[in-house]
C-alpha cells in the first residue's frame, strides 16, 4: 500500500539452534573428541551465518509475514512466547536482519526492546541520561532540550548526580524509561517493557505512550502480554503463532481469538538460570499451577482446590521472602490478592541459601467459570525490593456443575463461592 | 423471584480508552526512509549513518574513561604504573644484566618512551578486541553502527596514554634530555598508533563475535608482538637491509618515530614511518571493511 508507514513483505528468519553435545562414553573416545574437536567446531560455527534449507539444527523463527501498518495506527503483537513476536520487532528494529523478504520504515524509528539498556551503574542519573539518549538514537543537543522534562518524568530531580547504582529499582526503571519516552521518532516499537515498575507507573507510562500516539500522531508498534493493555491501547491486533501470522484485525477480534483458543494458558513458567525474575536475595526458578492431585495442570475444575507452586532459590543468607499472589479475570480486573504473611511456620524468618518451593492452596468452590491469570509480586524482608511477574500463568476454571446442582442459568461475577444458605422455620407461639 | 444471573450482567464494563486515530498520514522525510532486506554480498559503509551517530561515540568514549578507575584507590595512577614498572624490569634484565644497547641514552628512558605507546597498543587491542562480546547486551537489544563500540574503546585508551606521556615528559627533564624540531610530529605519531590500533582491533573484536577464541588469542598475540617490536631494543639492532621488512609491523615506526623525535635517537625515521603508515592504513581499511561485511551477524551469533 502506498500510504502506510511501515511495510513487511514476506519475511523470514532462520536461526541456528546449535548442534547436540556430545557424550562420551570412554576415556579414549574423549581425547580422540578433543583432538578433534577444532575441526568439528570450527565447521559448525562457520556455518552459524549461512542460510540453510531443511537442516535439523536450523528453525524458523518467522516464515512469511506480511503486513502493513498507517501512520498513527497502534498495533499489538500478541501470541504465546516463542510465536515470533519479538523477532519481527528485532528486525524491524535493525538489530538482526531477515533471512529473505523486506521492509520498509518510512519514518525515523525507535525501538525499546528492553528499559535501560547500556544505563551503566557506576554511572549517575544525568550522565546515563545523555549516555541512553545517545544509544538510542538521540543528539547530544537534542537529549539537552529535553533534559528537563525527561528528569521531571521520571522524578529524580534530586538523585540526578547520584550513581545509578544507588537507585531504588523503581527509580531506575523510571529514568529509564523517561529517556526513551522523549525520543523523536515516527515509528515506535515496544516490547513488553511496560511490564516493569508499579502499577501506577505502569498507568503512567501507558498515558504517555497515548499521549505520544494520539497528540503526536505516531505509529507504534506494541508486543504485549498483557491482555488489557493491548485492549486498551491498540486499536489493531496481529496474532503470530508458530513464526506466522495467525490473524490480524480489530484488536479485540483478535485477543478474544487468542484467548479463545486456548492457546494462551500456560500452566507453568520456568525461566531459565540467567533469566530468573527475582531481586538480590532470592530468585523465582518456577509457577507451576497443579490440580488437587498434584499435577501439572491448565485446566481445573471450579469445586476442586488448586495449588500454585513457586519454586524459588535463596541467594543469600537472611532471605525473608515474601509474596503477593494476585488472581485477576479474562480482562484483567483483580479479582483478589492473598499474601504469604500468615504463613506462621516460615514467615518472616530468615531462610538460608537453597530451593524452596511455597505452595498457594487456593480452595475449591470459589471461582467462577472462565479465565484466569495469576500475578506474582515478590518482596523481601519488610515488603522491599519488589518485583512483580504479570500474569505469571493463566488457566481456565471449568464449571463441573457440583455447586450448581439443578439450577440450569449461568453465573455472573468472576467468583462462585459456596456459601451456606440455611432457611428456619419461625413458629407461631 | 429468578436468579437471572448471567455472565454478562455480572461483568464490571471494562472502560476502553481508545487512542484516536490520525487520519492525516505523518510526513515522510525522505532521508528517513529505512530499507530492510537480507544483507547479502557486499556491504558498503554507511558515513553519513556514522555522522549522525558521533555523538554516541563520544558518549561512549565518556563513559569508558569515567568507569575505568570507578571504585580503585590509585585511579588514574594505573595509567602509569603498569609502563613504569615493565621499564624497572625491562631495565634489570636487558639494560643491566643483558646489556642490550639502548641508541646511546639511558636505558630507562629508552625503555619507557617505548612503553607509553606499547601499552596503549596493547590496551587498546585487547579491549577493543573484546568489546563487542562485551556489549552482547547491547547490540541485542538496540541498533546503532556497531563500529562504535571498539572505536571507542581505541579511543579511551588514549586519555592514559596521556598520563603516561606526561611521565615521560618528566623524565626527559630528570635525564635532559630534550627533542628535537621534528617534535612537531608527535600528533601525526599518535593518530599512526591509533590507526594501527584500530585496523587490529575492529578485526579481532569482529572474529571474537563469532570465534572465542580471540579472547584467549589475544594475550598471546601482545607477547610476541612485543618482541617484533623495538622495546627493549632499538631498531638500530636490526641490520639495515632488513628494516624496512621489520617497519611493516606498525608499531615499529611508531616507536622508532617517538624515540627518534623526543630522544633524538637517530635521523627521523621516515622510511620505516612510511611503511608503518601504509600498513596501518591498509590494516585500518582492511579491518573496517571486515567488521561492515560480518556485523550483520552479530546480534545472532553473539
Amino acid at each position: 500500500m502506498s500510504n502506510s508507514i511501515i511495510q513487511v513483505n514476506n519475511i523470514s528468519k532462520q536461526y541456528h539452534i546449535g548442534s547436540k553435545e556430545r557424550i562420551n562414553r570412554t576415556f579414549r573416545e574423549a581425547v580422540v573428541d578433543t583432538l578433534t574437536a577444532p575441526v568439528r567446531n570450527f565447521r559448525d560455527l562457520k556455518r552459524l551465518t549461512k542460510v540453510e534449507y531443511d537442516r535439523p539444527d536450523t528453525i524458523w523463527a518467522i516464515r512469511d509475514v506480511s503486513f502493513n501498518v498507517h501512520p498513527g495506527e497502534v498495533v499489538g503483537i500478541i501470541g504465546r512466547n516463542g510465536a515470533g513476536k519479538s523477532t519481527i520487532l528485532k528486525i524491524l528494529s535493525r538489530i538482526t536482519g531477515p533471512t529473505t523478504g523486506e521492509a520498509k520504515l518510512l519514518g525515523r524509528v525507535s525501538s525499546l526492546l528492553e528499559v535501560g539498556t547500556g544505563f551503566h551503574s557506576e554511572l549517575t542519573g544525568r550522565e546515563n541520561i545523555y549516555l541512553n539518549g545517545a544509544i538510542l538514537g538521540m543528539r547530544k543537543a537534542e537529549i539537552t532540550a529535553k533534559f528537563d522534562e525527561i528528569v521531571d518524568f521520571a522524578g529524580i530531580d534530586k538523585f540526578l548526580d547520584t550513581p545509578v547504582k544507588r537507585y531504588s529499582s523503581g527509580m531506575y526503571v523510571r529514568l529509564a524509561f523517561a529517556v526513551a519516552a522523549h525520543l523523536e521518532s515516527e515509528i515506535l516499537l515496544v516490547d513488553e517493557v511496560l511490564a516493569v515498575g508499579d502499577a501506577a507507573f505502569q498507568r503512567k507510562c501507558l498515558g504517555k505512550m497515548q499521549d505520544i500516539s494520539s497528540r503526536e500522531g505516531r505509529t507504534i508498534l506494541f508486543v504485549s502480554h498483557n491482555m488489557p493493555s493491548v485492549r486498551k491501547f491498540c486499536h489493531r491486533g496481529i496474532l503470530f503463532e508458530n513464526g506466522r501470522i495467525h490473524l490480524d484485525d480489530e484488536v479485540n477480534k483478535v485477543v478474544d481469538h487468542y484467548l479463545d483458543s486456548g492457546s494462551a494458558t500456560f500452566s507453568s513458567r520456568t525461566w531459565s538460570p540467567d533469566e530468573r525474575p527475582g531481586n538480590a536475595f532470592f530468585r523465582i526458578n518456577s509457577i507451576i499451577l497443579k490440580n488437587k492431585h498434584g499435577m501439572e495442570t491448565s485446566a481445573i475444575t471450579i469445586s476442586d482446590e488448586l495449588l500454585v507452586d513457586i519454586n524459588f532459590e535463596v541467594l543469600q543468607d537472611e532471605a525473608k521472602p515474601q509474596y503477593s499472589l494476585i488472581l485477576s479475570d479474562a480482562d484483567g480486573n483483580c479479582i483478589f490478592g492473598s499474601l504469604n504473611n500468615y504463613e506462621h511456620e516460615h514467615y518472616g524468618k530468615p531462610l538460608r541459601p537453597g530451593i524452596y518451593t511455597s505452595t498457594c492452596r487456593i480452595y475449591g468452590s470459589l471461582l467462577n467459570a472462565g479465565r484466569f491469570f495469576v500475578t506474582l509480586i515478590g518482596f523481601n524482608n519488610n515488603w522491599h525490593d519488589e518485583f512483580k511477574i504479570e500474569n505469571a500463568i493463566s488457566f481456565h476454571a471449568h464449571d463441573d456443575g457440583v455447586i450448581k446442582g439443578d439450577y440450569p442459568g449461568s453465573y455472573g461475577g468472576p467468583i462462585r463461592p459456596l456459601l451456606k444458605w440455611q432457611t428456619k422455620r419461625h413458629d407461631i407461639t | 423471584m429468578t436468579p437471572g444471573i448471567t455472565r454478562a450482567s455480572g461483568a464490571v464494563e471494562l472502560q476502553i480508552i481508545k487512542l484516536k486515530i490520525m487520519t492525516t498520514p505523518t510526513p515522510h522525510n525522505s532521508d528517513h526512509i529505512i530499507h530492510i532486506k537480507p544483507q547479502k554480498g557486499l556491504q558498503i559503509i554507511d558515513f553519513g549513518e556514522l555522522r549522525r551517530y558521533r555523538d554516541l561515540l563520544y558518549f561512549l568514549v565518556a563513559r569508558n574513561i569515567k568507569v575505568k578507575y570507578k571504585q580503585t584507590v590509585l585511579g588514574g595512577l594505573w595509567a602509569v604504573i603498569q609502563p613504569f614498572f615493565m621499564m624497572v624490569v625491562f631495565t634489570l634484565f636487558f639494560g643491566k644484566l643483558a646489556k642490550i644497547p639502548s641508541d646511546g641514552i639511558p636505558y630507562p628512558i629508552f625503555n619507557y618512551s617505548a612503553m607509553v605507546a606499547w601499552t596503549y597498543f596493547s590496551q587498546a587491542i585487547n579491549q577493543s578486541g573484546n568489546s563487542i562480546v562485551g556489549e552482547s547486551n547491547l547490540i541485542s537489544k538496540v541498533y546503532f553502527p556497531r563500529i562504535m563500540i571498539p572505536f571507542a574503546s581505541i579511543l579511551s585508551g588514549l586519555m592514559d596514554f596521556f598520563i603516561a606521556f606526561a611521565v615521560l615528559i618528566c623524565m626527559m627533564f630528570y635525564f635532559q634530555i630534550y627533542p628535537t624540531v621534528m617534535v612537531v610530529c608527535v600528533p601525526f605519531l599518535i593518530i599512526l598508533m591509533v590507526l594501527a590500533s584500530s585496523g587490529v582491533g575492529m578485526v579481532l573484536a569482529a572474529l571474537n563475535a563469532k570465534y572465542r577464541d580471540i579472547r584467549y588469542t589475544i594475550p598471546f598475540l601482545v607477547q610476541f608482538w612485543m618482541f617484533a617490536t623495538p622495546i627493549v631494543y632499538p631498531a638500530s639492532m636490526i641490520p639495515e637491509k632488513y628494516r624496512l621488512i621489520y617497519a611493516l609491523n606498525p608499531m615499529t615506526g611508531v616507536i622508532e618515530g617517538f624515540r627518534s623525535v623526543l630522544l633524538n635517537t637517530m635521523e627521523f625515521p621516515t622510511d620505516m614511518i612510511a611503511m608503518s603508515f601504509l600498513v596501518s592504513l591498509v590494516l585500518f581499511i582492511l579491518g573496517l571493511f571486515y567488521f561492515k561485511q560480518v556485523e550483520r551477524f552479530f546480534a545472532d551469533v553473539i
